[in-house]
């Protein structure tokens, strides 16, 4: 059951229609979401145009997050399953989430200068973004220095105990007395935030994890085409 | 109104550079990812030139074979 899910997923995945279809909207998105955060979204009362940050920062963040939850849930199945697929998609999946990570950290110590009045601190919400970071380029780096066999094994062990990292992220401005602020939207409460400004964050939100998906979609193409390749030197 | 689109009230230095360094990241991702991207292929169709009409066959069992080989078509 797991092969012909996995074989008629790789069909979609290795499509060349499917990719020119997530970038066409990924423009389209980027473009109305552009024009909303920076044009027809209104200013803060407190935070005057500095506001317009979040909407490229808050998005990176939660890819940033959404990605490297994945990449540690498919590790999971690959200790588990040995399934080789959920390898080449973790594999994928972690440069869209490294740079993703990176714009959230550069782009809020940019966002941190005019609000804070510093360009970092050493604050438990920051820290713990910096060592998502460092999980990130821990999981590359063992693919760059580790042979195969070895690599798969030790890039899922750095994901799993990275992940654990992950909840230290969402509850750190509840948990410790932070200068980042709570949480302005929620799943099960009502948001803080006005709806001018959620449309054009949930905009720029559509626009990133399309465009993490179309990295994605190239480079799973790329990994899959290796193999294909050494293939074709065996036959 | 333009100005006043880049000053942004004195915060469009840092509004700016902070939607130019994301924008940024994303061309150099897609760039690098393109550019592995279209290697791979070339490699895939320089190999598959080379085989001879059994290795072919053999090697279009395979659907991802076949998905490559049309991607690569007018490589080939």
């Amino acid at each position: 059951m797991l092969s012909i899910i996995t074989e008629k997923s790789k069909k979609i995945l290795i499509s060349s229609r499917f990719r020119n279809l997530i970038f066409i909207l990924f423009l389209i998105c980027l473009s109305v979401g552009l024009f909303e955060a920076l044009i027809l979204s209104p200013q803060d009362y407190l935070q005057s145009d500095s506001v317009r940050i979040m909407y490229v920062h808050v998005p990176s963040a939660w890819i940033s997050l959404g990605i490297f939850s994945i990449i540690a849930f498919l590790s999971l199945g690959v200790l588990i399953f040995k399934n080789k697929n959920f390898v080449l998609i973790s594999k994928s999946l972690a440069p869209s989430g490294f740079i993703f990570n990176l714009i959230a950290l550069v782009t809020g110590s940019i966002w941190g200068k005019p609000t804070w009045g510093t360009w970092w601190a050493w604050d438990p919400r920051i820290t713990s973004m910096l060592v998502l970071f460092l999980f990130y380029f821990l999981y590359l780096l063992s693919w760059k220095i580790f042979e195969k066999n070895k690599a798969i094994t030790i890039s899922s062990y750095i994901s799993i105990i990275g992940v654990i990292n992950v909840p230290i992220i969402k509850y750190s401005v509840d948990w410790w007395a932070t200068l980042h602020q709570p949480s302005s939207i929620n799943v099960l409460s009502e948001s803080t935030i006005h709806s001018s400004m959620l449309i054009p964050l949930f905009l720029m939100t559509a626009s990133f994890a399309l465009f993490s998906i179309l990295i994605f979609l190239m480079k799973y193409n790329v990994e899959l085409i290796k193999v294909k390749n050494k293939g074709l030197d065996r036959i | 109104m333009i100005l006043d689109l880049f000053i942004m009230n004195g915060y469009g230095l840092y509004v700016w550079s902070a939607f130019a360094f994301t924008l940024f990241n994303f061309l150099v991702l897609y760039k690098v990812t393109s550019k592995q991207f279209i290697k791979e292929h070339d490699k895939f169709a320089k190999k598959y030139k080379s085989l001879d009409s059994d290795q072919i066959i053999l090697a279009h069992k395979q659907s991802t074979n076949r998905t490559f080989v049309r991607t690569v078509a007018h490589k080939i």
